[in-house]
């Protein structure tokens, strides 16, 4: 950043934190250098790193099954508008129920444990993945889709072959936005009931009264999701002139 | 909006039967357990026993007020800050990068510093949705404060209006898609940290609700509280798709 500005705010807040924190340190609130060093801690005594794992391969395998479901599913939405109009209202009916609401039935079916996290992200990410693969497909150019039908392709062929290349680079975009919901779910799930990973560990270390180490749990969440997003981005920026170099040579 | 209206009117009921038949065919089928599933009657009966009682009701009700009442004050706290931030070069060079830095963060995350901090009150529970659900409208209502054709600007200039004006007759309706927009997000993540906010901290709701139901392996209960909040959600996006239709209505005109 070369402007200074933009580190002014943060750094009065972090020093009034510090100040009120080291006034007034209690069982519920610490300081932000106490909260550092506690994240230190953390990571060397492996905990940090294990929990950070255990709620990416949460997030990371329930995005798999929601957006391995949702991605065909969409597509034969977006390609069949007779399907679309029949499925329509079931879609806009479960689409709204928060993932979070599952978590009672989640836990019911599978236990506490990776599957039932895994289940809940799956179906959080599977509805946003729909919609928008679904409105990817169905602004593919049709004179594409009459050429396939004149090469007389099947329809999964037409799909693989002519379909998912046009709309890649809107699927993309919202494999982006989707695996960014995927770790938000994760950690919400691990926050409201199961007892693994970053948001197990935030929680645990509220009730047993470390704030230190509550706070270095919040940053380091807030510092995952931005790394995420942040390597998503220039996932998606590489693929974008991969494509384009494709594109050229052809 | 290739397909009309009216034949969208007449295909959603009966795909909406469909689904309830093809949900009463699994459930009574013996396929799927009883305990996890429970089937479209009985969670019906669910329904009407709790309204009749009233349990349920309440639970939905305290659940509505939360939301309602948290993404409210998020909304207009969103739209004053933003539009400050937004209108303002300087305000935004100061404050900007850290909002960018907030918000990755899940609003769900400040839920155990808020119960560590105030403790398991109601005040509490409505204190995280606000916050929980600002960043949306805030972040929508800085982008449309902030992208003004500069002509209109320029208009504002020569007409030398003072800066609440400008803020309120050029700013606002520049802005109005961004933060309908923004609010609609908001809407959707003030539910969800509602009912995160009644797990945790057991404050009678929906959420308190549910989670009792599936851990006393009550699935009609359970589907029916789900039933309830899938309506929530739906209903709470239909109203502002509605609102945001009537409200910008103007734009379509030229």
């Amino acid at each position: 950043m070369r402007d200074l500005r933009a580190w002014l705010l943060p750094v009065v807040l972090l020093l009034v934190w510090e100040i009120a924190g080291r006034v007034m340190a209690t069982d519920s609130f610490a300081p932000p250098s106490a909260a550092a060093f506690s994240g230190v801690d953390a990571v060397v005594s492996g905990e940090l790193p294990i929990a950070t794992l255990q709620t990416l391969a949460a997030a990371v395998g329930g995005f798999l099954v929601g957006a391995g479901l949702a991605v065909p599913a969409g597509a034969l939405l977006g390609l069949l508008p007779r399907l679309d109009l029949a499925l329509d209202a079931p879609i806009e009916m479960l689409r709204p129920l928060p993932s979070v609401a599952l978590i009672p039935l989640s836990l019911m079916v599978f236990g506490f444990g990776l599957r039932m996290e895994v289940a809940i992200v799956a179906f959080a990410t599977f509805w946003p993945m729909l919609v928008l693969t679904r409105s990817a497909v169905a602004g593919v150019d049709r004179m594409l889709l009459d050429v396939g039908r004149a090469l007389e392709m099947g329809l999964a062929m037409r799909i693989v072959k002519l379909v998912l290349p046009a709309a890649l680079p809107r699927i993309v975009v919202a494999l982006r936005l989707c695996l960014g919901v995927a770790l938000v779910v994760a950690v919400t799930v691990e926050i409201a009931a199961n007892p693994q990973g970053l948001g197990y560990g935030l929680v645990i270390a509220q009730q047993s009264l470390k704030p230190a180490l509550m706070l270095a749990h919040v940053v380091w969440i807030g510092v995952v999701g931005f790394l995420l997003n942040a390597a998503l981005l220039s996932a998606e920026r590489w693929i974008r002139r991969r494509r384009g170099d494709i594109a050229v040579m052809s | 909006m290739k397909t009309g209206f009216w034949t969208r009117l007449l295909v959603a009921p009966l795909s909406l039967a469909a689904l309830v038949a093809f949900w009463h065919v699994v459930a009574t089928s013996g396929f799927v357990p009883r305990a996890f599933l429970a089937s479209p009657e009985a969670a019906w009966n669910a329904l009407v026993r709790g309204f009749t009682r009233g349990d349920l009701r309440d639970q939905t009700l305290s659940t509505l007020w939360r939301m309602a009442a948290g993404w409210l004050l998020a909304s207009l706290g969103g739209i004053v800050i933003g539009a400050f931030i937004g209108l303002s070069k300087r305000a935004r060079a100061y404050v900007a990068p850290t909002l960018e830095l907030m918000r990755p963060l899940p609003a769900s995350a400040v839920v155990p510093v808020a119960i560590a901090l105030v403790g398991l009150t109601p005040g509490m529970a409505l204190a995280v949705v606000v916050f929980g659900s600002v960043w949306p409208a805030l972040l929508a209502t800085v982008h449309g404060f902030r992208n003004i054709e500069p002509r209109l600007a320029e208009v504002a200039r020569c007409l030398e209006f003072p800066r609440l004006q400008f803020a309120l007759k050029i700013g606002l309706p520049n802005a109005l898609p961004d933060i309908l927009s923004g609010m609609r997000l908001s809407l959707t993540v003030a539910l969800v940290v509602t009912i995160v906010a009644e797990i945790l901290s057991g404050q009678p709701g929906l959420g308190t609700a549910i989670l009792q139901a599936g851990r006393s392996f009550r699935a009609p209960d359970l589907y029916a509280g789900l039933i309830l909040l899938s309506l929530i959600g739906f209903c709470g996006n239909a109203l502002l798709v509605v609102a945001e239709r009537r409200l910008l209505r103007w734009r379509s005109i030229n």
